[in-house]
């Protein structure tokens, strides 16, 4: 349909399912607790909704998502949402990649690397350390078999130590996940008003 | 290895009993691994696996990690398969060179797995529509498309963790 959006963009896009979402009134006990119900917040997005098709699942990945990206100690915050992006550039989630280099964006109050990532994709050229997150971020999202010992080194080269490391590891991979269901399971479709 | 993670099946394939430094940022992430885990279980062995039993599910995550060349990871999901009484079915479906025959709705299921798995970007609506079309509920195709990024997942912090244990 042609009001799904293709190109990357930091306007976070409205997302449209490809699949039934669960109906809210109808929901189990188990999926109102996944989905955090409670009389004063019965705001579900489609998204999640659609997820409660497999409540075991969504109850336990939901705080699995919240640690990796948002645990204290270890890789900064941006520096989790460059990784979360690169997987989600490789993987073309364009709803994912809006959502994340928009947060990278607010977090690392600067515009460029993401400007950069989103004009020239994989191949983005970024300062050191960046570039040694983003790199290893693009090929371990690829084939884990792409990353190589000298993109590892690269990580070590530019500054990472070993926890911050393994954060980055935990954040890009965590996005073949979310990528996997972001662009499988529903289209990127144009608010009222936004440009394309 | 630390009792923490004797369990731990990430831990256990990517080798960290054998190197202080990744167990060191393991166990300051303990609680993503006890997730990790706790993922894995509702992936493979949940209460209520709904239309995809758990012999399939095992079968497709032999699948996916022979696709991706691990070999380790594939004994790991064989052993779970036999756990769960492989049958003929289940057994082919755990071959790469397998796309399911005559039958519509196993062949749906396979070369959705085999595209979300290897090739995500390429997915369109019209592979969602094939699923539907094979007859396979929508609750169903959350939950394929669950284990898929699950494994995804998986293999991913696997190779990564291997490749922090080469160079420490």
């Amino acid at each position: 349909m042609s009001d799904i959006i293709h190109e990357f963009t930091t306007e976070i896009p409205h997302w449209r399912p490809r699949v039934k979402p669960i109906d809210l009134a109808e929901a189990t006990p188990e999926q109102l607790d996944a989905l955090k119900v409670t009389p004063s917040n019965t705001k579900v997005s489609d998204y999640v909704l659609v997820l409660a098709n497999d409540v075991e699942t969504l109850k336990v990945r939901t705080p699995l998502f919240n640690a990796i990206m948002y645990n204290r100690g270890g890789l900064g915050r941006a520096e989790r949402e460059l990784g979360a992006t690169a997987a989600s550039v490789v993987n073309r989630c364009v709803y994912c990649a809006a959502v994340h280099a928009s947060r990278y964006n607010q977090l690392a109050k600067d515009e460029s690397v993401m400007e950069r990532v989103f004009r020239d994709g994989e191949a983005a050229e970024l300062d050191e350390r960046q570039q040694a997150i983003f790199r290893f971020a693009v090929k371990l999202s690829k084939a884990p078999s792409a990353a190589d010992e000298k993109d590892m080194q690269a990580l070590r080269d530019a500054g990472l130590d070993d926890g911050e490391i393994l954060d980055l590891i935990l954040s890009a991979s965590l996005f073949g996940w979310a990528n996997r269901l972001m662009h499988v399971l529903g289209d990127p479709v144009a608010k009222e008003g936004q440009t394309r | 290895m630390s009792e923490v993670f004797s369990d731990d099946i990430v831990a256990r394939q990517a080798g960290a009993d054998a190197s202080d430094r990744v167990r060191a940022a393991l166990e300051g992430r303990a609680d993503v691994m006890a997730m990790t885990q706790a993922t894995h279980d509702a992936a493979l062995r949940p209460a209520d696996p709904g239309g995809l039993s758990l012999a399939l599910r095992a079968a497709l995550a032999v699948r996916v990690a022979r696709l991706n060349e691990n070999a380790e990871l594939a004994d790991h999901y064989r052993a779970l398969l036999e756990k769960a009484g492989a049958g003929e079915t289940e057994s082919a479906v755990s071959d790469p060179a397998y796309r399911g025959h005559e039958e519509e709705r196993l062949s749906a299921i396979i070369a959705f797995t085999d595209l979300v798995s290897m090739r995500p970007r390429d997915t369109r609506a019209a592979d969602i529509e094939a699923l539907q079309v094979a007859g396979i509920p929508d609750a169903d195709i959350v939950r394929l498309a669950e284990l898929n990024a699950f494994l995804a997942y998986q293999i991913r912090v696997i190779a990564g963790l291997k490749l922090m244990k080469a160079t420490a």
